[in-house]
């Protein structure tokens, strides 16, 4: 927690001053009812014309001031917290982009996206209230008991007793229904929900016949959210009465003790009012400061998850230099006997794999969804480290590689056809910022996306919208192909990207792709066997295991896990005799 | 003029429609508002009482104590009898504004059980929920507060005012003729301030999407090593975000100090004044006292005002658009007559039907199922094959010809008696937010768990169901399960009910096939001796069914089976062939 602070460091005259400036603010209306006192005790009292102008032009005096330490202390407030949250902002981005997949998977994405938005927005506030607002509420409200004890000591004991009574009551109602609120938020979300679900499952609820279920069910919520909204309510209910109550009995006690020490001779009248004026002002302070301190706390718990992102530590580590020359010759990439789980104690994602490919062959990865193929991918580009054996890319342990040093040289076309805002030329730059339009083109032509930009205004420079919903899906893909290629990677990998290709341009584009010049090692993850029925080495995975390892003819010919698949693909070519084996035969 | 009058007459006709809604809890709001006179009233007179007692102590030896105690003691009496009002009135603008957001969400849920498809098709879910939660909670909040807020603002002002002119017209007139310089300074302040906040807010909306973009996607950002230069991107608009806000920001924090000070200066010019007045007989230093506080009071009503009368605007949008939902056309009504199930033959005769009325879509459709027959349903993706489902099971009504079943035409039997006669298998997989057990007896809650673990095994999903950690009690949560396993469940709860007509519709991709065999041999099971309609992706569910229609941009250009459809060399070949040719390399 405290560690945020250091993003204050270069606002530390402004953390400071803004709370004295504030203060300075606040001691001018202390000033306030002395004066008036003075007016209607020496002034009124004298008949003095004079002091009662001097008097006046004081609180005059003190109304500018005031407003100027208030300004200047806005200013601080805003320059410091602002400022604090820029850093702060900066800071957790940057250190999301340390982050390797490992904790990227652990928190979420969506989690991050608040941290960095909504949850520093929030501290931000939180710390400009505590800058302007914390300090001034106390110091008025025990600066109001001091000026009282200052008038009249056997008076002031009243404001002793009021205070305590009245932060009770503000405090106390405060704290009991905090946990209310956020329970009765949580029934309010289930109901929320609950709605949602009635609405996108109509069809389904009217096929059954459960409209009338359906109702009970959302009644009983709608009734418990009702009742928890109530039992806070009752509770809010008390702080108004309560201390209106409170600070008025006071007054009453506090004008006949006045009364008492007048007619003593201790105080005079106008000492009365300034009494009378403090116990004013006390009240609206402190129902300040409740709700500030509620608006505090949010913004420490929204601090403290920012923090606890901050805390998480990047688990891959990477030498600051090679320690070995990557062989230009041999396998290209070499996993030996690698398994891989994500969580410590899970279950294994991949076991025991061990193959080898060559420069310049292209190599198939198929299997369910579950198998394990992208996570084999994954591991080429060191997104993950192995559990078990090693993954080598030109002879060299990929846990070997600088940072950085690994990734490019290979190019990587995900699954999600991701793009970003900007123009067609910024996205495929993310490839090689140094490639030329020449480049560019030939990496699209490649891609088979040449007429996908030839297609839109501005060619190159035509925009692409934010996740680039202005595109269909195919071209989106085409342009993620693009893409990777104009990085001239060393590995190619192609993770199921072609499934919103028809088969012809599939087939087009992996024949572009084999006919680059260069030793490319080309890597295809594919659901579909006509994608991968080319490679010179088919993966075969299944549940995490290698099933098989070869050619398609090699793999037709001994690959059970491999003949089930290009069966369900193929049915018309399942020989007779295999087919009572499987499907609807077999439950007869 | 009339273009004025228009959205006030609505308006009106919203306001008049909330008062029907709160209905039995209209004594309710007649009390709060009640209380909530009374209650001003009290408080303000209150610092009257305190004014008149100071004068009673004004100087030593002069202390009327007798009078004091009287005044003191009716102070007490009312404090009382105003906070004990306020406690009341909070209570029951509770009651009114949750029992009345329960009475709106309850109505509202009922009607979407009722309203027609096409009314539910055509509004979003997120705007319906926003309907039935927000909007709800903003009526009121908005309206009935609001409406209690105004009121007591307003009678606060009146009640002040007239305390002040009691004590001394000259001064309250003064205020009064100063109090709008503390509004000019506040609207100085908010336009100043209007600027950079529209920047402040734009600056931050970019940075947002900046942010779930690149964050969003922060793999492909370390795929392609890109980290440093979205580093740099983030930290240029990050500072541009920081010029604005901090101006924002403070321009902002402006409003309530510089207020102040001006009120600050009118408390000045009370005192000044009102020194002179006692000084010439006009006013007593109690009398001063009670200027002096409500100089300070009068200011907050109208702030509050102001926000109360936006609120007020802003509710009564919003209980618009809950009463478009709540008075929305629902369903015709209903037949009593059950349908009588007899096999499962399903005619269809001359059928018209479209969505949007002005373009035909449908039309002079027949067709005829056997008892026990499969048909199939193909087409392209997006050719409307659900068109189909929605007339089948009377989701909507045809335009013209009917739909029989067993023969009885469907719009003269209710619709829960035709659609228990159907089991459904939606593509798009919808399973409640219970656990899996609510969730398979869905259409026979009376099940035993013997009779459901039997249909999960008939069903595939046992298998799984299985291993879950508390099998049957399981919840199930939006991503706990495939989508191969979403639809398995599906498959299970219909296959507890075995109703004797189907609508399936055959996943298409993302499921493995594994999966997909298991769904399918489950199809096959349930299917067995029913009449079934399958949306149909697999060639060998086409081939084997009995009669095929071909669906093409919602309407239905071929039918026929597998064999004469080839023959005819229509779309159907074309479709054919293309899937069949596609696959092969």
């Amino acid at each position: 927690m405290k560690k945020l602070l250091i993003y204050l460091r270069n606002y530390r005259k402004e953390s400071i001053l803004a709370p004295l400036l504030k203060l300075a603010e606040s001691l001018m209306d202390l000033f306030v009812p002395l004066v008036v006192a003075s007016i209607i005790d020496e002034g009124i009292a004298a008949g003095d014309n004079g002091l009662i102008i001097r008097n006046f032009v004081l609180l005059i005096v003190l109304a500018v001031l005031g407003m100027a330490f208030s300004f200047a202390a806005q200013w601080m407030a805003a320059k410091a917290s602002v400022g604090f949250s820029t850093k702060l902002r900066q800071a957790l981005f940057d250190h999301i982009q340390k982050l390797s997949y490992r904790e990227l998977d652990n928190l979420g994405t969506d989690t991050l996206i608040t941290r960095m938005t909504s949850d520093i927005n929030q501290v931000q506030n939180g710390l400009n209230l505590a800058l302007r607002l914390l300090l001034r509420s106390p110091f008025i409200v025990f600066g109001a008991m001091v000026m009282a004890f200052t008038i009249d000591v056997p008076s002031a004991i009243i404001f002793a007793v009021a205070i305590p009574l009245l932060s009770l009551v503000v405090f106390g109602v405060m704290l009991l229904s905090i946990p209310l609120f956020s329970k009765a938020q949580g029934l309010l979300d289930r109901l929320l929900g609950m709605t949602r679900e009635i609405l996108t499952g109509v069809r389904v609820i009217r096929a059954f016949c459960k409209e009338q279920q359906e109702i009970d069910e959302f009644d009983r919520r709608n009734d418990a959210l009702t009742r928890m909204n109530e039992h806070v309510g009752r509770l809010s209910a008390l702080m108004n009465p309560a201390t209106y109550l409170i600070i008025n009995i006071a007054t009453i006690f506090l004008i006949q003790q006045g009364a008492l020490r007048v007619q003593a001779g201790a105080i005079q009248q106008g000492d009365v009012v300034a009494l009378y004026n403090y116990m004013a002002q006390i009240v609206v302070e402190l129902v300040k400061l409740a709700s500030l301190i509620i608006t505090i706390d949010k913004s420490l718990a929204c601090a403290r998850r920012v923090q606890d992102m901050l805390d998480v530590e990047p688990t891959m580590v990477y030498p600051a230099a090679l320690s070995q020359e990557p062989a230009a010759d041999g396998d290209c990439v070499r996993f030996d006997h690698v398994s891989f789980s994500y969580a410590e104690a899970g279950d294994s994602v991949l076991t025991d794999i061990d193959f080898a490919a060559r420069r310049g062959q292209t190599i198939g990865i198929i299997g369910g969804t579950g198998s394990g193929k992208t996570t084999v991918v994954n591991l080429i580009a060191r997104f993950y480290d192995a559990t078990a054996g090693t993954v080598a890319v030109d002879g060299v342990d990929v846990r070997k590689y600088p940072e950085g040093m690994l990734i490019d040289k290979i190019g990587i076309v995900p699954q999600k056809a991701v793009l970003f805002e900007g123009s067609i030329r910024e996205n495929l730059l993310w490839g090689n910022a140094q490639a030329s339009d020449d480049e560019l083109w030939a990496a699209l032509a490649t891609a088979q996306a040449t007429e996908v930009v030839e297609g839109k205004d501005g060619q190159l420079d035509a925009r692409i919208e934010q996740g680039g919903r202005n595109l269909s899906g195919g071209q989106r893909q085409r342009l993620t192909i693009a893409r990777a290629l104009v990085k001239n990677p060393e590995i190619l990998i192609l993770d199921d990207s072609a499934s919103a290709l028809d088969f012809a341009t599939d087939l087009a584009l992996r024949r572009a792709i084999a006919s680059l010049p260069g030793n490319m090692c080309v890597f295809i993850v594919s659901q579909r066997t006509s994608s991968v029925r080319a490679a010179d080495q088919i993966l075969v995975l299944d549940d995490g295991e290698l099933a098989g390892i070869g050619t398609h003819d090699e793999l037709m010919g001994g690959c059970e896990v491999y003949q089930e698949i290009y069966y369900s693909q193929f049915p018309d070519e399942r020989p007779r005799a295999s087919r009572s084996g499987h499907g609807r035969e077999a439950i007869a | 003029m009339s273009k004025n009058d228009a959205p006030r007459t609505d308006s009106m006709q919203t306001l008049r429609k909330v008062l029907g809604i709160i209905g039995r809890y209209r004594l309710l709001l007649f009390a709060s508002i009640l209380l909530a006179a009374l209650t001003v009233v009290l408080q303000l007179y209150v610092p009257i009482l305190f004014g008149d007692a100071i004068d009673r102590i004004a100087s030593t030896g002069s202390v009327d104590f007798a009078a004091l105690g009287s005044i003191l003691m009716k102070a007490g009496v009312l404090i009382a009898i105003s906070s004990a009002g306020t406690w009341v009135m909070n209570m029951i603008n509770n009651r009114l504004a949750y029992q009345t957001v329960k009475d709106v969400r309850a109505k509202a849920i009922r009607q979407i059980q009722t309203l027609p498809l096409s009314y539910l098709d055509s509004h979003s879910s997120g705007d319906v929920v926003q309907r039935i939660i927000a909007d709800v909670d903003q009526l009121s909040d908005g309206l009935l507060l609001g409406f209690t807020q105004l009121f007591s603002g307003i009678i606060t002002i009146v009640v002040t005012l007239g305390f002040m002119l009691s004590k001394d017209v000259g001064i309250t007139i003064m205020v009064l003729v100063l109090t709008p310089v503390s509004f000019l300074v506040a609207r100085f302040i908010a336009t100043r301030s209007y600027d950079m906040f529209s920047k402040q807010t734009a600056t931050r909306g970019r940075q947002t999407a900046f942010v779930s973009e690149l964050v969003g996607n922060q793999k492909i950002v370390k795929a392609f090593g890109h980290e440093r230069e979205a580093s740099a991107q983030f930290a240029e608009i990050n500072d541009e975000l920081q010029h604005y806000s901090q101006r924002a920001v403070f321009f902002s924090s402006l409003t309530n100090p510089g207020t102040r000070a001006v009120n600050n200066v009118i408390y000045a010019l009370v005192a000044l004044v009102g020194a002179w007045r006692i000084l010439a007989g006009d006013l007593t230093v109690g009398g001063l006292t009670v200027l002096l506080s409500y100089a300070n009071q009068y200011m907050k009503p109208f702030n509050d005002i102001s926000s109360v009368v936006t609120e007020l605007q802003n509710a009564l949008a919003c209980a618009a658009r809950v009463f478009e939902l709540i008075e929305a056309e629902p369903e015709p009504k209903d037949a009593d007559v059950a349908l009588v199930s007899r096999g499962g033959t399903v005619d269809i005769k001359d059928v018209a039907f479209s969505y949007d009325k002005s373009k035909s879509l449908i039309e002079g459709f027949s067709f005829h199922a056997e008892p026990g027959t499969k048909t199939a349903i193909v087409g392209p993706t997006g050719c409307g094959k659900t068109t189909f489902i929605n007339l089948l099971m009377r989701f909507y009504d045809t335009d013209k010809g009917s739909i029989e079943v067993d023969g009885q035409r469907i719009v003269d039997v209710s619709r829960a008696s035709l659609r228990r006669s159907y089991g459904m298998v939606l593509q798009e997989t919808w399973l409640k937010n219970a656990t899996v057990r609510e969730n398979i007896a869905f259409g026979r809650p009376d099940a035993t768990d013997d009779q459901i673990i039997a249909a999960a095994r008939e069903a595939h999903s046992w298998e799984f169901i299985r291993r879950m950690p508390k099998k049957l009690d399981t919840v199930i949560t939006d991503d706990s399960l495939s989508q191969g396993q979403k639809q398995l469940l599906c498959i299970t709860r219909v296959m507890l009910c075995l109703p004797p007509m189907l609508i399936l519709d055959e996943a298409t991709s993302s499921i493995d096939t594994r999966t997909e065999l298991q769904i399918q041999e489950a199809f096959d099971l349930l299917m067995r001796g029913r009449t079934s309609f399958v949306v149909a992706h697999r060639l060998s569910t086409i081939r084997e069914a009995d009669q095929i229609l071909v669906m093409r941009d919602g309407r239905i250009i071929e039918q026929g089976n597998h064999d004469e459809l080839l023959a005819k060399g229509g779309f159907y070949k074309q479709l054919y062939s293309a899937q069949f040719a596609g696959s092969a390399e």
